[in-house]
């Protein structure tokens, strides 16, 4: 029979069926990070149970890490140190050449790979999806259930295919694509459904695009995605830390390159994207489907049903906005460049190249957190943070940072920031805060014109 | 976990659509490790910036303020996967959540803390957010997990909800799901066993 994707690497984890008629499927590797580790871990001791595959096991310090020199500890930080140290697996500490955002430390050191199942308290563990990883977010219980046993019980969920065809144009990047895919389906059109990205414009795309578009799945309601593994992924991993290698290394891309759709295989929802009109994205409300194309004017309050337009018009008024005006020419006092959607060397590069011979605007303050100690150290090779202080960005250590603020680092209350984050909910990023979510490109050009700027007129800007 | 049977209380409704978990429990409150959770709850919706209480939101009303049962819009949850939304709604006192529809994380999260959302649709949910307004808080609701229904304050007021039956079962006895998946402690034995020999890449992980 025709499997899909999904199937292929479903079937091959499935332990047993439970009594309930869920499956019990195999967590190849268990991702966790200090804000939701440390309680799971203390439910197991005070139960008594012991985390079955502490050598399947990895945390990072991410979400209360500073980004500041000094890297003050919290609570939470000095929590997952112990349980770590106790049960025995392996920490990505804060100081630690290789600690980050655990989405993007995962693919960098190979602890993601193509065909693997990976568990992560963190609605957006689909990022690794982009690799062909079968990623599942969790709560605390499911996370200790992970601990205990290595498997999560789960019924199948139905299937969806998102085929993106034609190119991306210049100054359009895997988040448009991604915000431009949110505002066409709707924020729970993914409810229920696993979900693949296929078509021309993936296979174009660059790994690290990928794992941006498949980071923000959850943002449409979908727990997991994949992207079928191909040669750009199979160079990708290679010699990735904890890649195998040799022999390992020969068996695992024979059985990678297996892992696709077959051509006869169906999905329960098929949808179609045509990427050629797609522009440079951004959010104008409170939810990650209230998205414009920049040169759109920003929706009235009369559109749609009365829901739709009591929506609107609360979306409106939290982000003082004027219904039906253009977006840009905004002025913007906060741009942010970091977060797990868009902090990878790519990345910093593209805003980096935007930033040079350019200066922030006064009035607005710009922070770029690159998403890992790693990339901080690679980018700091290549001089990318030179140019960032010169051009009067901030540059700090890696972390989550302002994406959801669990760190303390948030905006002043009635700031408009345009942020390369995933998230634009009221409060998010500060009380009062109001969010656009954009590309890194698109910040740049905010953040050195001082007002939403469409990226493709910035020459013209001079 | 605390089994659910029937719950009865004061029903609140908070009809706006898409609401997420950053609204739910502000990640203020996720920074402490053993923060007050019942006082994060909504808390941007419940406090104005200085910290004084909204008068006008549903849950700071006099009437609400002690309410068990939640009526929400669609996609009631969405967002982040933190358990801590979960969490926050028991500590406050909230044990039943009847919307249109819930995102998937936090409705599992809540099945797992004991507290149930449940799913009315079309005219069903219309109606029974019409004798939740009428009412105002003045009277209470019941939610019957056994018998599967929502008792209204007047006499022929019913709505029936549907579950999955695992679910039910879970809820109703207070499961204890690792205890369940131990069970089948064997055949993950064998799994790890029979992945070593054919795809061993997967068991076989090493971090320098
Ligand atoms: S960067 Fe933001 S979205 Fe990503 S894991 Fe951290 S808090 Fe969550």
């Amino acid at each position: 029979m025709a499997s899909t994707l999904l199937d292929k690497i479903w079937d091959a984890h499935v332990v047993a069926r439970r009594a309930d008629g869920r499956d019990l499927i195999y967590i190849d590797r268990h991702v966790v990070h200090e804000l939701h580790g440390p309680h799971a871990l203390k439910h197991i001791e005070e139960k008594g149970r012991n985390v079955r595959r502490p050598d399947l096991t990895v945390a990072v310090q991410d979400h209360t890490v500073s980004t500041l020199p000094g890297r003050k500890t919290s609570d939470h930080i000095e929590a997952m140190r112990r349980g770590a140290r106790e049960h025995g697996f392996r920490l990505f500490d804060v100081g630690d050449p290789e600690q980050g955002i655990v989405h993007v430390v995962s693919p960098e050191m190979g602890i993601a790979l193509p065909g693997l199942t990976l568990a992560c308290p963190d609605s957006h563990a689909s990022t690794v999806g982009a690799l062909g990883t079968l990623a599942f977010g969790c709560g605390t219980t499911e996370l200790e259930h992970i601990f205990a046993t290595q498997v999560m019980a789960m019924s199948k969920p139905r299937q969806m295919r998102i085929i993106f065809d034609g190119r991306l144009g210049p100054g359009v990047s895997a988040k448009d694509v991604a915000l431009y895919l949110i505002r066409t389906v709707g924020v729970d059109a993914g409810r229920g459904y696993a979900v693949e990205y296929a078509g021309s414009a993936i296979k174009e795309m660059e790994i690290e695009g990928r794992l941006t578009l498949c980071n923000l799945t959850i943002e449409w309601g979908a727990r997991t995605c994949l992207i079928a593994p191909d040669e750009k992924t199979i160079a990708w991993c290679a010699g990735r830390p904890a890649a195998p290698t040799g022999e390992l290394w020969d068996a695992a891309v024979a059985w990678w390159r297996t892992l696709a759709t077959d051509p006869a295989a169906t999905f329960d929802r098929e949808v179609r994207i045509d990427c050629d009109a797609i522009e440079p994205q951004i959010t104008w409300g409170t939810d990650p489907a209230q998205v414009v194309g920049i040169s759109e004017r920003i929706p009235g309050p009369d559109d749609g049903d009365q829901a739709q337009r009591d929506k609107t018009q609360r979306a409106l008024a939290y982000m003082d906005l004027p219904a039906g005006e253009p977006l840009i020419g905004v002025p913007v006092q906060r741009v942010f460049i970091g977060s797990c959607a868009n902090s990878r060397m790519s990345d910093l590069r593209l805003a980096a190249e935007l930033a040079q011979g350019r200066k922030v605007a006064p009035g607005v303050t710009a922070i770029v957190v690159p998403g890992s100690s790693t990339v901080k150290r690679l980018a700091e090779q290549e001089g990318l943070d030179r140019i960032f202080t010169q051009a009067g960005f901030e540059w700090r250590g890696s972390g989550c940072s302002m994406c959801a603020g669990a760190n303390g680092d948030v905006g002043i209350e009635g700031e408009r920031c345009v942020s390369t984050t995933n998230r634009n909910f009221e409060n998010r990023q500060g009380r009062g805060v109001r969010t656009h979510l954009v590309s890194p490109a698109m910040a740049v050009a905010a953040a050195v014109t001082g007002k939403i700027t469409d990226v493709r007129e910035l020459d013209k800007l001079g | 976990m605390e089994p659910f049977k029937t719950v009865t209380g004061i029903a609140a409704p908070l009809l706006q659509d898409d609401i997420n978990t950053d609204q739910i429990i502000p990640s203020l409150y996720l920074r402490q490790l053993n923060g007050n959770l019942a006082d994060g709850l909504f808390a941007y919706m419940r406090r104005k910036p200085d910290g004084t209480s909204n008068p006008d939101f549903v849950l700071e009303k006099p009437q609400f303020r002690s309410s068990a049962i939640l009526v929400t819009g669609e996609n009631f949850g969405c967002g982040s996967s933190r358990e801590h939304a979960a969490w926050a709604m028991a500590a406050f006192g909230i044990r039943c959540i009847i919307g249109r529809s819930h995102a998937e994380y936090f409705r599992e999260n809540c099945l797992k803390n004991g507290v149930l959302a449940i799913s009315l649709e079309g005219e069903a949910m219309d109606s029974f957010i019409a004798a939740v307004n009428a009412v105002d808080g003045s009277a209470a609701f019941t939610v019957d997990l056994e018998a599967q229904h929502i008792l209204g304050p007047q006499p022929e007021q019913r709505w029936r909800f549907a579950i999955a039956p695992f679910e039910r079962v879970a809820l109703l006895e207070g499961l204890d799901e690792i205890g369940l998946t131990m069970k089948h402690a064997s055949a993950i034995d064998e799994w790890e066993a029979r992945a070593a020999g054919a795809r061993p890449y997967l068991q076989n992980f090493r971090l320098p």
